[in-house]
């Protein structure tokens, strides 16, 4: 196959899935449309992830369409992730009310993979901002999908205002980016930024504030909690995992790529952005009582501690970020969807409606153990060998404050995390006649959080296959 | 019986523990069952330190029937036993009260296995005490003493009675004495704890024949940043405290009253017959050996000590209206004599005077041993009969019970140091060697001194003896006793039982002396010469 | 290739709690088969270690297992024991074995209690043998978060919450220190030998500069010295002791303690010797705080359980006080009080949760006459006084003697103080069995005392018993422990 092909051949495959969603979804009665289309979907983003990983490895990094994509182990590596979480999304939908059996958000799930799968593969500036769009627009319809719930709306609302601002600001960092190195290919943009000017400084930093927003840091992350809050929970899933992680790619990719010649100065912005974002996330997270806006101020931490391994700058760091990501990736949706399937039973996302929540559904409340133990840090769980990378490579580079401020921050955040954990398991219902409540979960979110829990224990127990692909992804970047 | 004669010691040392495993497995209805097994497995015990007198060849010069086996090897520590003339003399005392205890205790109706079990190990506690020939096993023993005693006193010791504390909380009597018995000892053994460390990691050896030789010619340089005599003094004090603490000493003493008195009768002879001893035989064995030099230095202090506790002893004696306090305090006034005689030959170590004075002391330990509890268990007899120890409650009982009032008499002589009978005995002893001592080279010292005063204090012993025994025995007859339900009942077979061997041996004792003065005598000759 | 024990010693656990969680929550008597049926399989496992150790005394670590993990970051998954180890193998697997006998009555979700709790018995168990840095790790971290679920949910409903906060969080602050100091090893090592490994015996001879070592010992020692209890960070022990379930007791002062000490040791000073003698100053005098303040403060408490809570504030204080000896006999005491105090202060609290179980009291002044219906826990106590005031014949004694020998070598003066704590120590702890078990019961609990469960006792003899052998034939552990402490003194150069 041609190399063009190849490069691009997932994001051919799920279009391919789209369109036979959208060929098909007239034919379907309404009680089984929802059934069809979340399994159609996800059925079809797992066949395109196995084909994609028998056929589609790349060796050594080249760049396709006229340098538009460049086909290495980072882009293949994140792609497979987002095609993942996707999958997973879609069975999320499949059981929420008023999406579920709406083709247009399976559509719009696969637009945005589409999008996430392009961003990370991105050589070029204007790829880039292309893909960037094409994730960013269905997301905000997604976040805004329920109609007639306000917070839906305001979600929605709120996150087109941010991200058409940010967007607007990275379009114009980038644009500078074109006007002082001529280029808009990656590859050949390192020659012109060498040294230290406030041009430079100045453009990173515009740079910054558009992937910022994506990826949710502080101070860009404002957006996040009512988002999240207020998005259809599967949809808050996608958005603070592939999303976030397709973000990180591009930043990655950007500093080690287009500009590494100016370590110290990036490095420094992006130490403080990380400090800020781990300690506004989980000072603020302390106060919540909502477990989505819980979720979110924690995923602005994460955000913080993911780039600490940026920080670090050197190859451990790297490949400390991207198998942070992808523990995180798992273990955040796994949190978010077990929220789905208990709000959707319950009805509420308040944080005291899940006390005796373990009486009620013992796995459920199990995995949900899993997951926030695993956000917390500890072992055995991805969480854990995610943050020993990321802090052991800080701790190579010499970065010994931010560590301390991370470890500090780790603290604050198992306090929390244990706190949810409290009420699971210790607190009780009123009338404490848990037995008469039950949570039952359908079989989509059951096959979904159970995959996910294997998987978060995988990646904190048998990580060498995945700490290989985080460096097959990371060498691939200092080419 | 091949395994019994090599390994005699150790037969003898834990003989009393598997009897005490033993009794666990009896059941607890049948305290007959229990009385007779305790006592007839004390007997072997007794039986084999004869056979171990007998076997002893008294000239012959170190420990006999030595045994070692590897025990605590990662700090050089073995566990060692061996006998000389010494604690031979104080084997045969311990194995010899024990039975006779455990025949006083058949009249002990509650918790039965457990007191039988309580008084075995405590036996072996003792035994191991006179038999180590290792520093560590020495303490372990010495401390391990402890738990039986303080369990003994705190359960079946006197019901009444209560004691206030700070703070106006009241406290049952047994209780106090039981506690105080037990952080008193402690806290004394504290010093001795250190001591024995500091020589552990000095000499990297426990071992006592060791250590003595190495330890005492110890004299030149610095330790521990200080000089060697200072910290050999430090040393030698806390040793002696410990033991001083045991004896009891004047003014260590105060716990030994109130333990002495609301112990069980038992109890009681245990702890004056034997655990008093302990601290005496601390200092024979381990204070004068170690510290020779020390100890000469510091014998005018010894000796004062001494002669305070026999004359304090005997006043505070003499004050007494409970007739087991008045008895308690006796030991306190015929212990002093022990430490006298101690005292006197580590003034002069290695002098005939001195070797007289350690004949006396020692053999003063086993006749005081006798005579103690022989008093205490008589003192014990009368007390089931009227549960009452106040003197003034008693008078005239002797045409009521004249076979309790003769061996009361009798016991009482020995006690006063009646010649004819033990007690005279070892106190001339004791008083020939000090005062030979004080008048050393033709020339009048303090010894003198206090002995002089040491035999005013004689005085009074024989004055609150024979107060004692005139209160209860003579003088008009309290009617109380007479007739009715409070009449007394003479004392009976089993009781006899238990003093005709006490009796016997302090009649031998005070007649005959030799068989045993021999043994002893060779054995201060072989080590203090 | 040998019979993999250590592997399967760690792993059972995790597997038993697995199969636990599959039960149906109903089967109540068949999840406790099972626990003990795994906590029986573990006990047998490491007494078999234990004994082969014995048998075949050796400087060099003995059933060693290595299995690449991470090669490209030198991770591996390796086992090991040696004299200092041993022990509290075999430690945790009594103390495993008698919890469960003691948890036997819990009757709220016991399906997650064993499971909490197996999970928390692998990572003790990992810990102790691990050869690997970052497994050490690993396997600490998995030992902490168990106890805040089984403190907060099946602790003492007063101050649960509190307490598990509390002491995740110090203990999670604690270890993440002492891991920025391990990764600092690691790196430097690398830079310096070019080699990326963790592997704990090729660190040791990495020698590293007296300034690195100087900088790195305390943070990474006191990391783990915080959860062996250091003062001043001891403050989470006695408040965890309290509010944990009774099982839960057993396993943080028994066995979790003596893995923050044992950690501190084999991170802190056999990696960094030179920095520990440089710093050894500080942390004798922080542990003679411990054994003398603890001691005091134990003797005004009320609560019984608050009393054994600061007392292990005060023994863990002694196996401080060892280490930081710095000799030979000190650092076998140490080892021995280990052993000694952890099988102690679990039958402590095995018999103070007998007693509060029946009175629903820990109050000592509200108590009295127990021994009574409650003969074998009454001697099982008076048992665990004795070898907590350090009365010869008893373990306490044969672990506190060396100590207190190692202690001398440093500092007379010390050793008097220290031993101050000893009688302290005797008074209290005589008192509390005085009042609790002797005198006069209250009215209120008469006919309420029912008898303990012949699982009671079997936990109660396995406890005594370990305490009476070792405090006789201190030969049975000392050769062991000496072993390893040879192996630590070569590394701190033979001092």
């Amino acid at each position: 196959m041609s190399l063009n092909l190849l490069a691009i051949l997932p994001e051919i495959f799920i279009l391919v899935i789209g369109i036979l969603v959208l060929i098909l979804d007239p034919f379907w009665k309404d009680e089984s449309r929802r059934i069809n289309l979340g399994w159609l979907t996800a059925g079809g983003l797992t066949a395109v992830l196995i084909l994609s990983l028998l056929l589609d490895r790349p060796s050594e990094p080249v760049l396709a369409w006229g340098g538009m994509v460049r086909f290495d182990w980072l882009a293949f590596v994140f792609k497979m992730f987002i095609i993942f979480a996707s999958a997973i999304t879609a069975l999320f939908f499949m059981d929420v009310e008023q999406l579920g059996k709406r083709a247009e958000a399976y559509l719009l799930l696969l637009a945005a993979t589409i999008g996430m799968c392009l961003m990370v593969s991105s050589a070029d500036l204007v790829m880039l901002f292309l893909a960037i769009e094409t994730t960013s627009i269905p997301m905000y319809v997604l976040a805004g999908f329920m109609l007639d719930d306000k917070k839906s709306t305001e979600a929605g609302f709120k996150y087109l205002l941010f991200g058409a601002l940010t967007s607007g600001i990275f379009l114009y960092g980038l644009s500078l980016v074109y006007g002082f190195s001529g280029t808009t290919q990656l590859e050949n943009m390192r020659s012109y930024f060498t040294s230290l000017n406030p041009i430079s400084v100045g453009v990173l930093f515009l740079l910054v504030v558009g992937l910022g927003f994506k990826i949710s840091l502080a101070p860009f992350h404002f957006w996040a909690p009512d988002t999240y809050e207020g998005a259809p929970t599967p949809v808050a899933g996608i958005l603070s995992t592939a999303s976030k992680a397709a973000g990180l790619a591009v930043l990655i990719r950007l500093f080690i790529t287009a500009f590494p010649q100016v370590d110290a100065n990036w490095q420094l912005i992006l130490a403080v952005l990380a400090t800020l974002s781990m300690t506004i996330g989980n000072l603020v997270a302390l106060a919540q009582k909502n477990l989505k806006r819980l979720l979110a101020y924690s995923s602005i931490a994460h955000a913080g501690y993911a780039l600490v391994g940026v920080v670090a700058g050197n190859e451990l760091g790297i490949k400390a970020v991207v198998y942070y990501l992808i523990a995180y990736v798992l273990t955040n949706l796994a949190a978010f969807g077990i929220i789905a399937a208990f709000g959707r039973v319950t009805g509420s996302d308040e944080i005291r409606a899940y006390d005796g929540m373990s009486r009620r559904a013992p796995y459920l409340a199990l995995a949900m153990l899993v997951a926030f133990l695993s956000l917390s840090g500890m072992p055995p769980f991805g969480g854990f060998i995610g943050k020993v990378l990321v802090f052991a490579a800080a701790v190579e580079a010499g970065w010994y404050w931010l560590v301390i401020v991370g470890i500090i921050n780790s603290v604050v955040g198992v306090y929390y995390y244990l706190t949810v954990m409290k009420y699971v398991y210790l607190y009780r219902m009123e009338g404490e006649n848990e037995e008469a409540h039950p949570i039952p979960v359908t079989r989509p979110y059951a096959i979904a959080i159970v995959v996910l829990t294997i998987g978060i224990i995988l990646t904190g127990t048998i990580f060498a296959p995945w700490f290989g692909l985080s460096t097959d992804a990371a060498l691939s970047l200092f080419f | 019986m091949d395994f019994i004669s090599t390994h005699l010691l150790t037969t003898i040392l834990f003989f009393p523990v598997a009897a005490a495993l033993v009794i666990w497995f009896l059941p607890a209805d049948q305290p007959k069952a229990v009385r007779w097994t305790a006592f007839l497995a004390s007997l072997v015990p007794f039986g084999l330190s004869v056979w171990l007198w007998t076997q002893f060849n008294a000239s012959q010069a170190g420990f006999q029937f030595q045994e070692q086996y590897t025990w605590f090897e990662a700090i050089n520590s073995t566990f060692h036993v061996g006998v000389d003339g010494l604690s031979l003399t104080m084997v045969l005392l311990t194995t010899l009260l024990t039975p006779l205890a455990i025949l006083a205790s058949f009249n002990i109706t509650e918790k039965v296995k457990a007191y039988m079990m309580l008084f075995l190990f405590l036996e072996t506690g003792m035994l191991g005490v006179f038999l180590a020939l290792d520093l560590l096993i020495f303490f372990v023993f010495w401390e391990i003493g402890l738990v039986p005693m303080y369990f003994l006193i705190n359960q079946w010791g006197s019901p009444k009675g209560e004691r206030e504390l700070w703070g106006g909380m009241k406290v049952s009597a047994r209780n106090y004495a039981s506690l105080k018995f037990m952080v008193y000892t402690m806290a004394g053994s504290l010093g001795l704890l250190l001591a024995i460390q500091m020589l552990g990691v000095l000499f990297q050896t426990y071992d006592l024949m060791t250590l003595t030789e190495k330890w005492s010619g110890f004299n030149e340089g610095t330790l521990l940043g200080m000089n060697v005599s200072t910290v050999k003094a430090i040393s030698f004090w806390a040793f002696t405290i410990a033991f001083a603490l045991k004896v009891p000493v004047w003014p260590f003493h105060t716990w030994l009253p109130d333990a002495h008195t609301e112990a069980p009768t038992a109890g009681s002879m245990i702890l004056a017959g034997v655990l008093l001893k302990l601290g005496a035989y601390g200092f024979l064995r381990l204070v004068l050996p170690f510290y020779p030099v020390e100890s000469q230095y510091y014998a005018g202090w010894l000796a004062f000590l001494a002669t305070m506790a026999i004359v304090f002893g005997a006043f505070a004696s003499f004050g007494q209206t409970d007739f087991k306090r008045l008895v308690a305090y006796s030991s306190v006034n015929h212990m002093g004599f022990v430490l006298l005689g101690i005292a006197a030959a580590a003034k002069a170590i290695g002098t005939q005077d001195a070797t007289i004075a350690l004949n006396g002391a020692v053999l003063q330990m086993f006749n005081h041993g006798l005579s103690a509890a022989g008093m205490f268990f008589l003192v014990g007899v009368i007390y089931e009969r009227t549960h009452t120890r106040n003197l003034n409650e008693f008078g005239g009982l002797f045409p009521l019970v004249p076979v309790y009032g003769g061996i009361l008499i009798f016991t009482s002589m020995a006690s006063l140091g009646l010649p004819g009978l033990n007690g005279f005995v070892s106190e001339f002893l004791v008083v020939r060697g000090a005062f030979g001592v004080g008048y050393a080279g033709g020339e009048w010292n303090y010894m003198a001194v206090y002995t002089a005063i040491a035999m005013l204090g004689l005085l009074f012993t024989g004055a609150y003896i024979l107060k004692g025994v005139r209160k209860v025995l003579h003088g008009p007859l309290n009617e109380h006793w007479a007739h009715g339900e409070h009449k007394l009942t003479e004392i009976n077979t089993r009781e006899i039982l238990v003093m005709a061997p006490l009796m016997i041996l302090i009649l031998i004792l005070g007649i005959w002396p030799m068989w045993m003065l021999d043994v002893i005598n060779k054995a201060m000759l072989l080590l203090f010469s | 290739m040998q019979f993999p024990v250590l592997s399967i010693i760690v792993f059972a656990p995790f597997v038993a709690a697995v199969i636990m969680l599959l039960m149906k929550p109903e089967a109540k008597n068949e999840i406790r088969v099972t626990a003990l049926s795994a906590a029986v399989f573990d006990l047998v496992l490491s007494g078999w270690v234990y004994y082969q150790v014995y048998m075949h005394p050796s400087l060099e670590y003995q059933f060693v297992e290595k299995y690449e993990w991470l090669p490209v970051l030198g991770i591996s998954l390796n086992f090991g024991v040696d004299g200092m180890s041993a022990p509290l193998v075999l430690l945790t697997g009594i103390v495993m074995f008698t919890g469960v006998l003691i948890s036997w009555g819990i009757d709220d979700r016991p399906r997650e209690f064993f499971a909490f709790l197996f999970l928390l018995a692998g990572g003790v168990f990992g810990v102790f043998v691990s050869l690997d840095l970052f497994m050490l790790f690993f396997f600490y971290e998995i030992a902490v978060f168990p106890m805040y679920l089984l403190i907060a949910i099946w602790g003492w409903k007063v101050t649960r919450e509190y307490a598990a906060m509390k002491l995740t969080l110090y203990l999670f602050l604690g270890s993440v220190f002492s891991l920025v100091g391990a990764l600092a090893m690691v790196f430097v090592n690398y830079q310096n030998t070019g080699v990326i490994t963790f592997d704990m015996l090729a660190l040791e001879k990495a020698g590293f500069s007296q300034a690195f070592q100087y900088i790195w010992f305390l943070p990474t020692f006191m990391g783990f010295a915080i959860l062996g209890g250091i003062f001043p960070f001891h403050n989470w022990s006695p408040d965890g002791h309290v509010a944990a379930p009774t099982a839960v007791s057993m396993f943080h002062a028994g066995v979790l303690m003596k893995l923050g000490a044992f950690a501190a040791l084999r991170v802190g000073i056999m990696l960094l010797p030179e920095g520990a003698k440089q710093w050894a100053w500080l942390i004798f005098g922080l542990a003679m705080v411990n054994v003398v303040y603890g001691a005091f403060i134990a003797m005004i408490q009320q609560d019984m359980k608050y009393v054994i809570g600061f007392s292990s504030v005060s023994h863990m204080g002694l196996v401080a006080l060892g280490f930081a000896t710095l000799t030979r006999e000190g650092i076998l005491g140490a080892g021995l009080q280990m052993f000694s105090h952890g099988v102690m202060t679990a039958l402590f609290f095995a018999a103070v949760g007998m007693v509060y179980d029946r009175a629903h009291t820990r109050q000592i002044p509200e108590l009295g006459g127990m021994i009574k219906p409650l003969p074998w826990v009454g001697i099982g106590f008076i048992i665990g006084s004795l070898v907590s005031m350090g009365m010869p014949g008893f373990s306490g004694f044969v672990a506190e003697f060396p100590i207190f020998m190692g202690v001398w070598q440093v500092s007379g003066l010390a050793a008097i103080l220290a031993s101050l704590s000893i009688v302290i120590t005797a008074a209290y702890v005589l008192l509390v069995v005085r009042r609790a078990f002797f005198g006069e019961m209250p009215k209120q609990f008469e006919h309420h005392i029912t008898p303990i469960t012949p699982l009671d006792k079997v936990a109660i003899v396995t406890l005594c018993a370990c305490m009476v052998l070792l405090g006789l034939f201190p030969g049975l552990m000392a050769p062991m422990v000496s072993t390893g402490v040879e192996n630590i003194l070569r590394l701190l150069g033979g001092a």
